[in-house]
C-alpha cells in the first residue's frame, strides 16, 4: 500500500544541512496497523509527512496505493491526499467551525453537494460517537473529543490510509486507551491501512501489527510487534521496551554482589522468557518434582501482545551443583529462552 | 446653538462619516488581498516567494512611514487625476485610502499569522489548494481578529479625515477647526469633540461586540 525507496530529507541551511532522514526503505501493507517509534528528532516526524508529501524527499520515491507520489504535479498530489486520511497531535481543528462543519470540510474542498456531505458527516459523528455535539465548537470540547472529531475528519473522504502523528500523546491515558479502540475498530472495520508514529511504546505495543525502531534519520530495526518484544536487536529498542516491561535486574537484586561464574555456596539467578504456548507449561513444579531443585520467584511478568502470551520470570534456584545444572540444560532444552544472570550468595 | 449651527454639526458629520466610511471599504478592498499575499509569500508559508514579499513590504512600509499631512499634499496630482478636483470630501478619500491600505495590510498580514501552522498543515493533508487554504481556513479563521484590526483603522481614519477636512475636506476637523478655533466659537468646538469621542467609543464597542461574537475559541 506504501512503499518508500531510497527517501532521503535533508534540510539546507547556513549552520548546516540537516540530514532529518537518510536513505530510507519502507513497504506498508495494505490494511495493517505500522508504528513507527523514536525520540522526540529522530525523524519520525519527517518520514510520516514524506508520505503525504507534506514533506518533500530531497531524493527517493514515494509509491502510495500503486501511484508515485513524488513524480505528480501539484493539482494530482492534491487529488491523491484525499486518499490519505490524517490526524495530528494536537488535533489541528478550525476553531471557527463546529464539529459537523469541520468533519464537513475535506468533503467541502472537494466541492462536493451540500445534501452529499450531510449524508457523509452524519455517520461519522456517530462513528466516534459526537453526535450530541454536532453543534459545538472545538473549544468546547475535551481533548478526546476533538480528536474524535479529527479522526471523523481524516476519514470523511473514504482514504484508504490513515496517518497517525504521535496522535495520542496530549491524551491522557485513559482516554489514549479509548482512541486506539476506535482506530483499531475502524482498521478492521474499513480495512484501513494505518501509519502512526509516536514515542510511547505502550501505543506501539496496544495496537500495532509491524514496528519500525527509527533513530538518528535512520530505522535501525522493523518487523512484527512479537519479534521486537521478544527479540529486540538494537539498545534503542531494548530501551523502548524496558519502558513498559521491566528487563533489567529485578530491585531486590541491586545492591548484592553478583558473581558472573559459578562459586561455592552460590545459587544461579535465571531470567526464563517464553512466548506462546510453552507459558502454559507446568515448568516451576517440573523443576521441583524432577530435579530436587528449590525454586524462588524472584520476579515475573506475563502480559500478551495481541493474543500471544510471553512473560518473563526471574528465579534463583538452590539445591546441589549438579541438580542444579541438570535443571539448567533442561530449561534451555524447552523451548525457552534462558539467561544466568550471575550467581549470588546462598542465604541460608 | 442656533438651529443653523446643529444643521452645520450634523452636516459636518455626515462628511466624516462619508468620508471615513468610503476610505475604510476601499482600504480594506485594497488591504485584504495585499494583507493576504504579505502573508502566503512568506518564507515557509503556502505559496513562498521572497521577491513579491519584499517588494511588497517594502512598498507598504514606504506609504506607512510618510507622514498623513504629506502624503495627502505629495498625493494631489493623482487624487485630481481619479477624483478630477483635489478639494472637497470626495477628494479627501484618496489620500485616505492611500494612507489606510498599507495598515489594513499589516493588521491582516499579523491577524493571519496568529493561526496556528497545523491547521494550515492538515488542511494541505486533505488537498486543500492555497486558495481554498485562504477562503476556507486562514481568513474565517482569523475573522475576529481581523475585525479588531479593522475597528483600529476606521478609528485612525477617524482622526485623518479631521487632518484632511483641515485641508478643505469638510466634515468635523474643518468645522472645529473654521468655527471653533478660528472664530473662537467654544461651544462649536466642545461639540464637535463630543461627538468624535462618542464617534470612536461607538466604532469601538461595536468592533468589539462583533469580534467576540465571531470568536469561538473562548465560549
Amino acid at each position: 500500500m506504501i512503499d518508500l525507496q531510497n527517501v532521503e530529507k535533508t534540510y539546507f541551511s547556513k549552520n548546516g544541512d540537516v540530514h532529518a532522514l537518510k536513505k530510507t526503505n519502507l513497504h506498508i501493507n495494505a490494511g495493517e496497523i505500522f508504528g513507527i517509534i523514536g525520540l522526540s528528532g529522530a525523524g519520525k516526524s519527517t518520514l510520516i509527512r514524506c508520505i503525504n508529501m507534506l514533506e518533500t524527499p530531497t531524493a527517493g520515491k514515494v509509491f502510495v496505493d500503486g501511484q508515485e507520489l513524488t513524480a505528480m504535479r501539484n493539482s494530482e498530489l492534491r487529488k491523491a491526499r484525499q486518499n490519505i486520511g490524517m490526524i495530528f497531535q494536537h488535533f489541528n481543528l478550525l476553531a471557527s467551525r463546529t464539529v459537523y462543519d469541520n468533519i464537513a470540510f475535506p468533503l467541502e474542498i472537494q466541492g462536493i453537494d451540500k445534501a452529499v456531505i450531510k449524508q457523509k458527516v452524519e455517520p461519522l459523528l456517530e462513528l466516534v460517537g459526537l453526535t450530541d455535539r454536532r453543534d459545538h465548537y472545538p473549544s468546547q470540547l475535551s481533548g478526546g473529543q476533538k480528536q474524535r472529531v479529527g479522526i471523523a475528519r481524516a476519514l470523511a473522504s473514504n482514504p484508504k490510509i490513515l496517518l497517525c502523528d504521535e496522535a495520542t500523546s496530549a491524551l491522557d491515558p485513559q482516554t489514549t486507551k479509548s482512541i486506539l479502540e476506535l482506530l483499531r475498530d475502524i482498521n478492521k472495520r474499513l480495512n484501513l491501512t494505518i501509519v502512526m508514529i509516536t514515542h510511547q511504546m505502550q501505543v506501539v505495543k496496544d495496537i500495532c501489527d509491524r514496528v519500525a525502531v527509527i533513530e538518528h534519520g535512520s530505522i535501525i530495526e522493523e518487523g512484527s510487534l512479537l519479534d521486537l518484544f521478544t527479540n529486540p536487536q538494537t539498545a534503542t529498542t531494548k530501551e523502548f521496551i524496558s519502558t513498559i516491561n521491566n528487563v533489567e535486574l529485578p530491585a531486590i537484586l541491586k545492591n548484592t554482589k553478583i558473581f558472573p561464574d559459578y562459586q561455592p555456596n552460590t545459587t544461579p539467578i535465571i531470567r526464563i522468557s517464553f512466548i506462546g504456548n510453552s507459558a502454559g507449561d507446568p515448568l516451576i513444579s517440573t523443576l521441583i518434582k524432577n530435579y530436587s531443585v528449590d525454586v524462588n520467584i524472584i520476579y515475573g511478568n506475563i502480559d500478551s501482545i495481541k493474543d500471544t502470551p510471553y512473560g518473563t520470570m526471574v528465579v534463583e534456584l538452590s539445591g546441589t551443583k549438579d541438580n542444579m545444572e541438570t535443571a539448567i540444560s533442561y530449561l534451555q532444552e524447552r523451548n525457552l529462552k534462558i539467561e544466568v544472570l550471575g550467581y549470588v550468595a546462598r542465604n541460608d | 446653538m442656533s438651529p443653523e449651527m446643529i444643521n452645520l454639526l450634523l452636516k459636518s458629520f455626515g462628511e466624516t462619516c462619508y468620508m471615513v466610511a468610503a476610505s475604510t471599504l476601499l482600504a480594506v478592498l485594497v488591504g485584504l488581498p495585499l494583507g493576504v499575499i504579505l502573508t502566503v509569500t512568506r518564507r515557509g508559508h503556502i505559496l513562498p516567494n521572497a521577491a513579491i514579499n519584499s517588494i511588497l513590504g517594502a512598498i507598504v512600509n514606504a506609504t506607512r512611514s510618510t507622514p498623513f499631512i504629506i502624503l495627502m499634499v505629495a498625493i494631489i496630482p493623482v487624487t485630481r487625476l481619479i477624483v478630477g478636483s483635489s478639494i472637497g470630501t470626495t477628494a479627501a478619500i484618496v489620500p485616505l485610502t492611500i494612507s489606510a491600505a498599507p495598515f489594513v495590510a499589516r493588521i491582516i498580514e499579523s491577524s493571519l499569522l496568529e493561526i496556528d501552522p497545523g491547521v494550515i498543515e492538515a488542511s494541505q493533508s486533505m488537498g486543500a489548494s492555497p486558495m481554498q487554504i485562504i477562503t476556507k481556513v486562514l481568513l474565517p479563521e482569523a475573522m475576529h481578529s481581523i475585525v479588531l484590526g479593522v475597528t483600529l483603522a476606521i478609528i485612525s481614519l477617524i482622526g485623518y479625515s479631521a487632518m484632511a477636512g483641515a485641508l478643505g475636506g469638510g466634515g468635523l476637523g474643518d468645522l472645529a477647526i473654521r468655527y471653533g478655533y478660528q472664530r473662537f466659537r467654544m461651544d462649536i468646538m466642545i461639540a464637535t469633540v463630543v461627538i468624535l469621542i462618542a464617534q470612536v467609543q461607538i466604532v469601538q464597542s461595536l468592533g468589539n461586540y462583533i469580534s467576540a461574537k465571531l470568536n469561538k475559541t473562548k465560549l
